[in-house]
């Protein structure tokens, strides 16, 4: 290895390795087997083709950590667009699956050796690869009629190993299915109602967040992040605003951290009261569902209060948040606190002991550690696999180190495991915004640099170096120096990324998310081949599936 | 009031009849692909409660239900789907396009957004808001209560009319 790779310096803290294509699998390899990196999080390619150093065009890159955390370690490789091939990934880890085939999809870039690289967030009859910096953003492309998905079942067929006698029907779950959550679809091919293969095929909810991201300044990327996890809208934008902060090289005030943790948390009980109510009403258990939105809409009610809006919070800004806390705050998230207690007691109380729902979910689709890792797992989709890993423990941010509470992990990674490490989550969460309101610290919300915040209007309308400092912020954008980084937080369903490119502008040069659902679906043809029809629905309810984050 | 209580009779016309019968009786087909869609499932919960307006009953399936509430955003890869939906629904229809994306595209002006999904379908009612509130929701179905006790024939109503008075004029 010694010479093929170097390590490259990063003014982000990042630790970067550059080699040449030829050497990208084995330097992958030796970084799986001898150094502990068993977890890829993320594959992408930045397209240099406005960047000073242009030559060669493509730039791949590939994002990974251990699964018990530690040092992040990116490895990227340039690659020319007269032959844009490199050699697949997918051997190594499953998660460079979806990854490459995401990278081929969006940017043309092809892998040798991938078991079926072809489109899988455009339509199959899209012309060009969008997310190049010379694809038109608006040169939208009609499509006639949706994939059949025929190639990939009829490969899946040939490779069974033990086909039989068998009269298989071939079925669609979705694309429009209550239980296929919006925007998902699956072609199951079915032995009675066994399945035997499952195609899934994503990209129905894609709205082109990347892309867009590239098209307004920094700040302006806030919306579009509320909408990749709708669910937990809040998380999306701490994930995105810190990212941005460690490139601008900044750290919030402690009342601005404190905040954040008692929003992060909010968000997560949010999330988690619509997953584990989604999930339970296609298990046909009704009424949890009322018990757990009366819940989200007290928490709605003290967001609301904060900064207006229910799902779509777009509250917090880069260096800190667009406004501090209203009085009366801390009252409403007390009452939160009193009463999400209640509602979880109730709602295990009707599923705990239930017949059906034990028979439904114990033991379905289960996933060992090992899988779950190679698939990219994380959050509680991994705990449940027994895997103790979490970022907040991990990597502490905005001071988690200091909170008492647990990390909850299941055993079997089954469905009954996913939906339990959720409900115990909850409690855990509750713990840390109720420490957290207590030492609720004073001082500003918002950190004083002229570079990120706009300074108090009132100092704007009196002096002239507030004025400028107003008027370059509001022209120029927030310029971050350039470079590439990558920041993630612990969301509601995983570990969220947002892998940043800068050229020193005040727009972004890319963003690309680090889905957590991405990895976690892809997974989901392993997990209900061989289960039954009705598996699958419990199954997917259990993975947490946002399409908005799924296929941003 | 107390005669009919006893057995007497009120009188109305058909129409009137039909048209009160549709509307407290709207069973929605919630297309919800997004964030919309989540918004859409505060409104059937308990503390809004969709079913005051006799919408509650929702149906995934287009063969049962009148309405069409399209609570998301509908790219070009599902807009095919969309409308393949919309022509599996029965006559007389309705179809409220809840949100920003549904109505416009939303701030998702780029190459796989669809624009609004007035270019598949006809669309009777439009929610602002990204997402709208509750209460918008369900004053977009007052309003296509309203209609329907007018007789106020629906935009898919409205096009086939046109064409019609087109094929007559040539």
């Amino acid at each position: 290895m010694e010479g093929k790779v170097r390590v490259e310096g990063n003014p982000f803290g990042d630790l970067v390795f550059r080699t040449e294509r030829e050497h990208l699998p084995a330097a992958l390899r030796a970084l799986r087997d001898d150094h502990g990196f068993d977890m890829l999080l993320d594959t992408t390619v930045v397209d240099r083709l406005e960047l000073p150093d242009r030559e060669p065009r493509f730039d791949l890159v590939y994002n990974m950590r251990p699964s018990l955390g530690g040092l992040r370690v990116r490895v990227q490789a340039r690659i020319p667009a007269e032959d844009p091939v490199a050699e697949s990934a997918s051997g190594i880890w499953r998660a460079a699956e979806w990854g490459e085939r995401e990278v081929f999809d969006q940017y043309g870039v092809r892998f040798r050796g991938h078991p079926n690289c072809k489109r899988i967030l455009n339509h199959k009859d899209f012309v060009g690869h969008p997310l190049r910096r010379d694809y038109d953003i608006k040169k939208q492309q009609w499509l006639s009629e949706p994939d059949d998905l025929l190639d990939e079942m009829e490969k899946k067929r040939a490779a069974d190993p033990e086909p039989g006698e068998r009269e298989s029907m071939l079925i669609n779950l979705g694309p429009s299915h209550p239980a296929m959550h919006g925007a998902l679809r699956v072609l199951l091919d079915l032995d009675g109602e066994t399945i035997r293969h499952a195609v899934p095929e994503i990209g129905y909810l894609h709205r082109g967040f990347e892309k867009s991201a590239e098209k307004g300044n920094y700040t302006q990327v806030i919306p579009y992040t509320d909408r990749l996890n709708y669910c937990s809208s809040v998380m999306n934008n701490v994930g995105y605003c810190r990212t941005v902060e460690k490139m601008l090289g900044v750290e919030i005030t402690p009342r601005g951290a404190a905040i954040r943790v008692i929003l992060l948390e909010l968000g997560r009980i949010m999330d988690h009261c619509v997953q584990l109510a989604a999930n339970l009403v296609d298990l046909g258990a009704l009424t949890n569902y009322w018990y757990l939105f009366n819940e989200r809409e007290k928490i709605y009610n003290v967001i609301e209060a904060l900064c207006g809006a229910r799902l779509t919070h777009c509250y917090f800004r880069i260096g800190g948040s667009s406004h501090d806390l209203h009085e009366g705050f801390a009252e409403g998230v007390r009452e939160v606190l009193r009463s999400v207690p209640r509602a979880l007691a109730d709602v295990e109380k009707m599923v705990a002991r239930n017949r059906i729902f034990l028979d439904r979910t114990v033991g379905v689709g289960a996933i060992s550690a090992a899988d779950a890792i190679s698939h990219g797992f994380t959050g509680p989709c991994l705990r449940a696999a027994g895997v103790q890993n979490d970022l907040r423990k991990d990597e502490p941010y905005y001071g988690y180190e200091t909170y008492d509470w647990d990390v909850v992990v299941g055993e079997k990674g089954d469905t009954y495991d996913r939906i339990w490490v959720r409900f115990e989550e909850v409690r855990q969460s509750l713990r840390i915004v109720e420490q957290a309101l207590t030492r609720l610290p004073g001082g500003p919300a918002n950190i004083d640099d002229p570079r990120v915040v706009l300074p108090p209007k009132r100092e704007v309308y009196e002096n002239i170096e507030a004025l400028m400092n107003h008027f370059m912020l509001t022209m120029y954008g927030i310029r971050p120096p350039a470079g590439e980084c990558y920041g993630a937080i612990e969301a509601a369903n995983g570990e969220l990324g947002f892998f940043t490119v800068s050229d020193g502008t005040g727009r972004p040069y890319k963003v690309k998310v680090r889905p957590p659902c991405f990895y976690v679906f892809s997974a989901f043809e392993r997990l209900v081949e061989g289960g039954m029809i009705q598996d699958a629905i419990a199954v997917l309810g259990s993975l947490n599936i946002i399409a908005g984050e799924l296929d941003r | 009031m107390e005669k009919v209580a006893a057995g007497g009779a009120l009188t109305t016309r058909v129409d009137a009849l039909l048209a009160w019968g549709r509307k407290n009786s709207l069973w929605p087909l919630p297309y919800g692909t997004a964030c919309c869609a989540i918004e859409f499932m505060a409104v059937v919960a308990s503390p809004f409660d969709l079913s005051r307006y006799g919408a509650e009953v929702v149906r995934f399936s287009p063969r049962q239900s009148d309405l069409l509430i399209v609570s998301g955003t509908i790219v070009h890869k599902q807009a095919v789907i969309l409308r393949r939906i919309y022509h599996q629904m029965a006559e007389p229809k309705w179809v409220i396009a809840m949100g920003a994306c549904a109505s416009a595209g939303a701030f998702y002006d780029n190459y796989c957004t669809l624009q609004g999904i007035d270019s598949v379908v006809p669309v009777d009612l439009y929610i602002p808001g990204c997402p709208p509130r509750p209460e918008a929701v369900m004053h977009a179905l007052v309003e296509l209560q309203r209609r329907i006790t007018e007789g106020i024939p629906s935009k898919a109503q409205v096009i086939r009319m046109e064409e019609e008075k087109k094929g007559e004029g040539a």
